[in-house]
This record gives C-alpha cells, sequence and structure tokens, in this order.
C-alpha cells in the first residue's frame, strides 16, 4: 500500500462515526476559548500597528525571552533571548536546522521508530537516516556507540543525532536519566551535535519534567520547542535555541523562507504567558491526558489478544502498540477502517522500511468513553486478522502441483463450475 | 465507438432552472475520491449553467432532502453505499429521483463475480475466475484450495475484492510463492476474494452515456501506467498513467469493445452511465473485467476523458442526464 492509498484510508477518519486514535490533536477546547479570543481580539483593535504588521527575522524579542522562562522549567537556565530564534512551530525550526547542517548522503542518527514529520525534513534534505535502537527508557545509549563507530568506519559523514527524549512520539516512551547522561559522554566521545526535540516535555503525569539535554551542554546541543502542545498547535509558534554562531546561519535561512515568522500570533504567545495562568492550564491538560492515557491502558490490558504488547507512557500524547506475530499494520489497515477505527502503521516512523508490525495509537483526542471503544473495534479487527493469518501462514506453496502461466488458453477453454453456470460436458 | 456514432446533447437542453444535489463523501475507502469527484461534477454543471448543492450522504442528508426537495439528485458516491444499490434503493423508498442505475441492477455490477457470470452467460469473454470467502479456505484447508486455483487458473492470478473500485487492493500474484500474503492483504478489503486468471495484453476503459436514444459507448480509454500496473496510485496521480483516447487498437477491436460495453449495459440492467473496463489481449479478443455504476469523475478520471474525446462538455451531459431524470420517481 503506498502513501496515496493510506491517504486515501484516512480521508474517511475525519467523519464523527470513525474512532480516530491516529492523529496527534492536542485538545485546545480545555483552553479557556472565551479569555484567549478577547486577548487576541485586543492584541488587534489596541496594538494593530505591530501586531499586523511585519517583524524581525529572528522573531519578537519579548516572546523570545518569555521563551527562555518556559525553557529554564526543564533546567535551561543560561540560555539568552539572543540565542531563540523564532520559527513557524518547532517542524520549521527543524527545517531550517537541517538545512544548515545538511548535504545529500550526510548521515543523520534517529531513534527507531522516530517522528514522521522528521523524517520527511530529512528525506527532502537528501539526508540518509540511521534509526538507532530504543526501548522502555528510550534511546540505547550502547546502540548509539555502536552505530557512530560504524559510521566512522565507513566514512559516513554523521551531522547529528536527533532525539525525542520525552514522551517520544511515536514510542511513548522516556530517555532516563543515566541515559541521559551515558548520551552526553557518548556526544562528546565521538564530538557528535544533537538535536533535542522537545515538544511533550512539560506534559509528564508523574514527575516533574526532566532537565534537558541542552542544559547540560549548551554548545553541543541545539534545542527545539513549541508551544504547540502546551498551548495552540494553530498558532504554529515554536523555536530554536541555538549557540550564537549557529544562530546567525538560521535566521538567515528563515528570512529567505517566510521574512520573519507572524506577528500576531507571536504577540498572541506573548500575551497568553503574560497574563494568563498558563502553568495551571497545563496541569488541566495534563490531567485531561493522564484520564485518556489511562482509558487506553486499561481498555487494551482487558481487550487486546495475546502476543500484542504495547509501552505505557507517563506523559505525551502516544501509546506505541506491537502487533502478535506476522501481523502487518499496514495491510490491516483496510479491516480497521471498515471497523471504524483508525491509527497509524508503525512503518511511515521508519525511514527504512521496518516497523510493519507496530501502529501508534494517540489518546490525547478523543474523550475515554471513545477511546474505550476505539480500541474494542481494533481488538476485534486484530482478532479477525489472527483468524485469516491462521488460514494462510502455514500454507506450503512449496508442495504445490507444478503451475506454470497460461498465456494463450482462451478462458472459453477452461470454463468450469467455479465460474461458470455451465459444466464442461455442456449440461445447464 | 467513434464520434459518428453518438449523439450529441443539445446546446442547451432546456435544464436551467434544475435545482440538482450531487451526493459525493461517504464512509468507505474511496471518499476521497468521490470527494474530488463531487468538486468536479459540481464545477462542470456550473459551467453549464447549472446551480448543484453538494451533499455526503450521512445522517442529515434524508431530512436534507426532505426539507429541500431536489429535482434530481446525481450520484458521485464510490464504493459501497453509493454503488451497491443500498442507497438507491433508500433513494427509492423517499421517492427522490436520481441520475444512474437503479438499486438492483447496482446490486448485480457490485458484485464482481455475479456480474462476470452474467456477462459471460450473455457470450461475451471474461477471465476465469473463482471467487470464495475466508470461510471456504479455513474450512478446506487453504493449502489445497489455493493448489486447485493455481492448477486451474494458471499463473499469473489476479487477486481482488470481491467487491470495490479504484483497484483497492487487487495485485497481481507472478508467483505461487506470494499467494498466501496477496489473500490475506486482499481480505482485509472485504470477506470476499476472487481470484481471476490474468490476460495481458492492453487495459481499456468503455464509457457508456445514454442521453434518451439508449445506450451509447464513447471512445474507449487505453490505460498504459509507467509503473506496468493501474492501481490506486497510478489512477489517481497525475502523470503516472499515459492514456490514449481513443484507444490505439484497431477500428474493429474499437467496435468489438464498445458493443462490449454496451451488452454489458443492457444485460444488467445499468441506466444513464457506466463504465466498462476491459483487457484486449494480442488476439484482438475483448475481455470483460467489470463494470462500474458510479465512474469515477476526478480530472485524471477516464469518463470524463470519454466524453471529452467524443466532442461533449461534460457539464452539458451530466445536466442532461438529470434534466432527463427530474422528477421520474422509481418504484
Amino acid at each position: 500500500m503506498k502513501t496515496s492509498e493510506i491517504r486515501a484510508l484516512f480521508s474517511v477518519v475525519s467523519r464523527p462515526e470513525v474512532v480516530s486514535l491516529a492523529g496527534g490533536m492536542p485538545a485546545v477546547t480545555a483552553l479557556p476559548l472565551d479569555a484567549v479570543g478577547s486577548m487576541i481580539g485586543d492584541l488587534v483593535s489596541g496594538m494593530g500597528a505591530q501586531t499586523l504588521q511585519y517583524g524581525s527575522g529572528q522573531g519578537d524579542p519579548r516572546l523570545r525571552e518569555r521563551i527562555c522562562d518556559v525553557m529554564a522549567l526543564e533546567g535551561i537556565t543560561d540560555a539568552s533571548p539572543s540565542e531563540v530564534v523564532v520559527t513557524v512551530g518547532s517542524q520549521q525550526g527543524l527545517d531550517l536546522v537541517t538545512r544548515v547542517f545538511c548535504d545529500p548522503d550526510d548521515v543523520i542518527l534517529a531513534e527507531g521508530p522516530s517522528y514522521v514529520g522528521a523524517l520527511g525534513v530529512f528525506q527532502a534534505a537528501e539526508a540518509r537516516v540511521r534509526h538507532i535502537a530504543m526501548d522502555d527508557d528510550g534511546l540505547i545509549p550502547e546502540a548509539l556507540e555502536e552505530a557512530l563507530a560504524e559510521c566512522r568506519a565507513n566514512g559516513d559523514r554523521v551531522k547529528f543525532l536527533y532525539t525525542v527524549p520525552n514522551f517520544h512520539n511515536p514510542a511513548g516512551v522516556t530517555l532516563s536519566e543515566p541515559r541521559r547522561q551515558a548520551i552526553m559522554t557518548i556526544a562528546e566521545r565521538y564530538d557528535l551535535l544533537i538535536v533535542e526535540d522537545n515538544p511533550y516535555g512539560l506534559l509528564g503525569f508523574d514527575h516533574e519534567p526532566m532537565r534537558a539535554l541542552r542544559a547540560r551542554d549548551p554548545h553541543r546541543v541545539i534545542y527545539l520547542g513549541s508551544f504547540s502542545k502546551t498551548f495552540s498547535p494553530g498558532l504554529r509558534v515554536g523555536w530554536v535555541l541555538a549557540p550564537l554562531a549557529v544562530r546567525e546561519k538560521l535566521v538567515l535561512a528563515t528570512e529567505a523562507q517566510v521574512l520573519c515568522p507572524p506577528s500576531l500570533t507571536q504577540y498572541a504567545v506573548a500575551r497568553y504567558l503574560d497574563t494568563q495562568p498558563w502553568r495551571e492550564q497545563i496541569k488541566l491538560f495534563t490531567e485531561l491526558y493522564r484520564e485518556r492515557r489511562d482509558a487506553t491502558l486499561e481498555s487494551l490490558a482487558s481487550l487486546m489478544p495475546a502476543g500484542t504488547t504495547w509501552t505505557r507512557p507517563d506523559g505525551g500524547f502516544y501509546v506505541w502498540l506491537k502487533l502478535p506475530h506476522g501481523l502487518d499494520a499496514k495491510l490491516m489497515q483496510p479491516r480497521a477502517v471498515n471497523a471504524h477505527v483508525a491509527y497509524v502503521p508503525g512503518i511511515g516512523f521508519y525511514a527504512d522500511g521496518s516497523g510493519r508490525e507496530y501502529m501508534r495509537l494517540s489518546y490525547c483526542y478523543p474523550e475515554p468513553d471513545q477511546i474505550r471503544e476505539g480500541v474494542r473495534r481494533l481488538a476485534r479487527v486484530i482478532e479477525a486478522e489472527l483468524d485469516l493469518h491462521s488460514t494462510f501462514d502455514g500454507v506450503d506453496t512449496g508442495a504445490f502441483r507444478t503451475a506454470r502461466p497460461a498465456p494463450g488458453h482462451e478462458a472459453e477453454e477452461m470454463v468450469g463450475p467455479a465460474n461458470s453456470d455451465t459444466y464442461e460436458d455442456g449440461r445447464a | 465507438m467513434t464520434e459518428s456514432t453518438a449523439t450529441s446533447p443539445a446546446a442547451d437542453a432546456g435544464h436551467s432552472g434544475l435545482r440538482a444535489v450531487v451526493l459525493c463523501g461517504g464512509l468507505n475507502f474511496e471518499r476521497e475520491v468521490s470527494l474530488s469527484s463531487g468538486t468536479q461534477v459540481v464545477e462542470e454543471l456550473a459551467r453549464a449553467g447549472l446551480d448543484a448543492e453538494v451533499r455526503d450522504a450521512d445522517a442529515d442528508l434524508l431530512p436534507g432532502l426532505a426539507a429541500s426537495p431536489a429535482d434530481a439528485v446525481f450520484i458521485a458516491l464510490h464504493g459501497a453505499t453509493g454503488e451497491d444499490g443500498a442507497l438507491r434503493a433508500v433513494l427509492d423508498l423517499a421517492g427522490v429521483p436520481y441520475v444512474g442505475s437503479p438499486a438492483a441492477a447496482c446490486r448485480l455490477a457490485w458484485d464482481k463475480p455475479a456480474a462476470k457470470s452474467v456477462v459471460r452467460a450473455s457470450g461475451a469473454t471474461t477471465p476465469d475466475w473463482v471467487a470464495l470467502p475466508h470461510s471456504t479456505f479455513r474450512e478446506l484447508g487453504a493449502g489445497a484450495v489455493l493448489d486447485l486455483m493455481v492448477a486451474r487458473l494458471g499463473l499469473p492470478l489476479i487477486v481482488k475484492p470481491a467487491s470495490g473500485g479504484s483497484a483497492l487492493g487487487v495485485q497481481k500474484v507472478s508467483n505461487v510463492e506470494e499467494l498466501p500474503a496477496a489473500m490475506v492483504s486482499c481480505f482485509a478489503y472485504g470477506d470476499t476474494v476472487m481470484v481471476e486468471r490474468y490476460i495481458d495484453g492492453v487495459e481499456v476503459a468503455i464509457s457508456v452515456v445514454d442521453l434518451g436514444e439508449g445506450p451509447q459507448a464513447l471512445p474507449a480509454v487505453e490505460i498504459a501506467p509507467a509503473s506496468g500496473v493501474f492501481d490506486y496510485t497510478a489512477r489517481y496521480t497525475p502523470g503516472l498513467t499515459e492514456y490514449h483516447v481513443p484507444a490505439r487498437v484497431s477500428p474493429d477491436v474499437a467496435d468489438r469493445a464498445a458493443a462490449l460495453a454496451v451488452q454489458v449495459h443492457e444485460e444488467l440492467g445499468l441506466a444513464d452511465l457506466s463504465r466498462t473496463d476491459a483487457i484486449v489481449s494480442p488476439d484482438g479478443e475483448v475481455h470483460f473485467l467489470e463494470v462500474n455504476v458510479s465512474p469515477g469523475l476526478t480530472e485524471t478520471s477516464m469518463f470524463p476523458m470519454a466524453v471529452e474525446a467524443a466532442g461533449f462538455e461534460l457539464g452539458e451531459v451530466l445536466a442532461r442526464l438529470l434534466a432527463r431524470r427530474a422528477g421520474i420517481v422509481r418504484r
């Protein structure tokens, strides 16, 4: 099945009859919409001369100050607003970083699986992605070191490690503290640049935010941040925190792309951070996501057939599910759409075609009752697929009688009871 | 069929003021294609001077049609509901006139093995096939049944869902080792799979339209996908498939292809418009593959190409069909 077919299947997902565990849409209706609305209205009516005008390519200075305050929550206390570049979502930030650093055929190391939007950026840059294995504690340092050694031996140009350390998309896992230290040590040893993509770090359910990789080394780590999950993805405001020399290049690149990030949405975020109880709002979001995560994990535990396994996220949006042996999430998708449940097949999160036995389930958007119904439908889909495999998997085609293409045999010569209401001897 | 045998719709068919509703969307794999067809239909109708309203086939449809009745409905829904006769049966119940084939004929055309049986019984050629549900393989043993299929039908084989369009789930199996996996992935689309003998040749699509003087075949469209396989991607990605209209076949083959499409249209009891897909083998034989009661009307679809090749305006043809059906309730 190709991308266009997947898009076709997904066109059904927007219908209310379908439970979508596919999209990663934040629950924006949990925001104080009236307050945000009047705030934005005031920005236009009271400050239109600024908010509706071009702005600086690097981004609004006031917003960059506030971004530094936000990053301090994850241990980045030495960031200067001058090192921050505001971008159109962190997606543009990643694109800029990749453009600045990568030439065709360069190697980028990334977790396996990795964020599909990042893989798209790397593909557009014609870079090669080498996946690094992960487990419940995130990226495996030994696997990283092994990959670096191999790349070095092969003469590959490794440009950076791309990692989502917190509540990984799609795997749902978080890089443990010992591994953070180990990875920084390896990066030092191999002179490896790290691109830390951290959209979910403040959305933990069980513990305080972990100390960012960037907090441990301001020169070796480029940090990507976003307001998409903590405030609104529709505003498209993200940022890059990079050493000054890199920042210069990023600003030139962003000016070439978009001239400047949108003024109105930057002012909106800055005003929101200045005037609204945004920390409390993040707590409200996390409580809501925690409830949905619980509904997902409880339903999976009670409904999934034997042989199915999944990760148990303690923050963020995603569960990464592994199907019973032999099942293929992508090939199974038409059955799921027929059953009115949607997920994202795992293969999309790998650059090398692997991941067929995995799927990503997002619990961020549907209500708990919908999640339970969606998991119920998904369990039935998997059971039906298992039934199908039990029929066909054991077939030994080697034992078939010889069969060759039979060109020249006209259909009329082969009329049989299987496909005709006439017998070969002419009986009706 | 050539242009000379088709009757051109009049420049002004007197359809102005007609209240038309175009149904598109639906809840199946072909939703995206249907939305695209529906948009195209509305644009073409607008070009022909007719305002049409777009509606999805959802819970708002019947109340909407009751509150604001249409003179006629155009069904641009693809896949189940739109093509299997179900929606048309409901429109009949509701007394809503629509363009296209009646419910029972749609049900027959939707069931590809059943349609092939009828077409073969009428004397036309169609590749040998067998259609079986999953339960047959489970109960009789998949290995034994597949072995028989291969022995009987040979290789390569075409494995396709017994119903559904846009080539979703269709696979060509050249090696016997690929067959079990092809069956598994095809059964994900539905409970019955049709396995058909592969016929090597030129793929053609022959559109049929009935503007009041009986079904007429439009020039056949020849399909030459760059990849060699006319799958979903090749169908709906501009540039991935070369189309030749009229098809590069001899006049004799073109006539027989046209005759086949009209024969299929009539034998299955279809009405107004249809598109027959066929293969022309090297010996010139035209083999029926399947017929579509709601042919795609997107920018890359073959029905609009055929209409254009016949010298017609698509909007005029669609408007004429709507005008003919306006006010006619089927029972």
